[in-house]
């Protein structure tokens, strides 16, 4: 998929989860990607020895990184982490979270919609993580963003793509590109979601938490790349009752 | 007395970005900082000194979808 003049691969991989760098490392060589997700949280805080090489793994395996927000429940600590994810990450790159609620890790339409239009007015590259709405799809284009996050579930749910209608009034509202993101949990899902005219999948969860990750890694590779052919071949239309795919004609009469 | 990360610190009044960076063993790659909520840009991190009573947040790159 191309994403502001960039030529990247369908599948983001998300970095969350994965108990081991090792194992991440192994996923990006497994799932072929090109950009996977990374946060910012304070130094000093859980874990520093082994996030201190986050940056020399993903270095070694040549991937570009996308800053998130995760975490922002505002408008303006979006900004503010993005502004920090600048510095940190020298990338102009950022999937914009702006989240409205604990227990569902749902977006703040509102917020999103102000901090898009902020961040794309202060030289961003803009992904935004919303929900799969179209209006809201269109509202994020017009503000300038550079592709369209919506989710499938809520984020680690596993519940796959709950409305797989509005994915498709999304693909056919807008000319960005659109990247199913949240809540997929298995390979089916990413190859559904392609099979809707997505362009790409951003996985985490699905992956670093299942109980072999380089095997579900094999199996996200294989249902995006499922996907996408079968959304190019054009599926056949959905019908109330059957349709033999055996002539009847040359029948033979076999009753007494 | 300047904070860091939310804690007391004992980083003398005048110290720069760059040399705070340095004390705290810091990596290259996927750091910043923000003094006061405003976000210290990497290039100004040699000529930014840390003001007395400043709020010194120092971020850097974790796991997360």
């Amino acid at each position: 998929m191309n994403i502001a003049g960039s030529d990247l691969d369908p599948l983001i991989l998300g970095t969350g989860g994965f108990a081991r760098l090792e194992t991440l490392g192994e996923a990006i060589e497994v799932t072929g990607t090109s950009m996977v997700t990374v946060a910012l949280r304070r130094m000093g805080v859980g874990g520093d020895s082994i996030q201190g090489s986050l940056m020399d793994v993903l270095g070694a395996h040549g991937v570009a990184v996308l800053p998130n927000t995760a975490g922002c429940y505002t408008a303006r600590d979006a900004v503010r982490t993005a502004q920090l994810a600048r510095e940190a990450f020298e990338t102009d790159w950022l999937k914009l979270e702006v989240i409205g609620d604990e227990r569902t890790l749902l977006p703040d339409a509102v917020e999103l919609l102000a901090a898009a239009e902020e961040l794309v007015d202060d030289g961003f590259t803009v992904l935004p993580y919303t929900t799969d709405d179209p209006v809201l799809a269109r509202r994020l284009e017009d503000v300038g963003c550079a592709a369209i996050m919506p989710l499938g579930s809520p984020i680690g749910s596993g519940m796959g793509i709950r409305n797989p209608y509005n994915l498709a009034l999304i693909r056919e509202g807008t000319q960005l590109p659109v990247i199913c993101d949240a809540g997929l949990g298995t390979a089916s899902d990413a190859a559904l979601a392609m099979e809707l005219g997505c362009d790409g999948i951003l996985v985490a969860s699905a992956i670093s938490r299942a109980h072999d990750p380089i095997a579900m890694a094999r199996a996200f590779r294989a249902g995006v790349e499922a996907g996408r052919l079968a959304r190019g071949a054009g599926r056949i239309p959905r019908r109330r009752y059957a349709e033999a795919s055996t002539p009847d004609a040359g029948l033979p009469e076999l009753s007494p | 007395m300047i904070s860091v990360n939310g804690n007391p610190s004992d980083v003398a009044p005048g110290t720069t970005v760059t040399e705070l960076l340095r004390m705290l063993d810091a990596p290259d790659r996927g750091v910043a900082v923000a003094i006061g909520g405003e976000v210290v840009a990497r290039s100004a991190w040699g000529r930014t000194s840390i003001a007395d009573e400043a709020r010194v947040e120092v971020v850097m790159a974790v796991q997360g979808g």
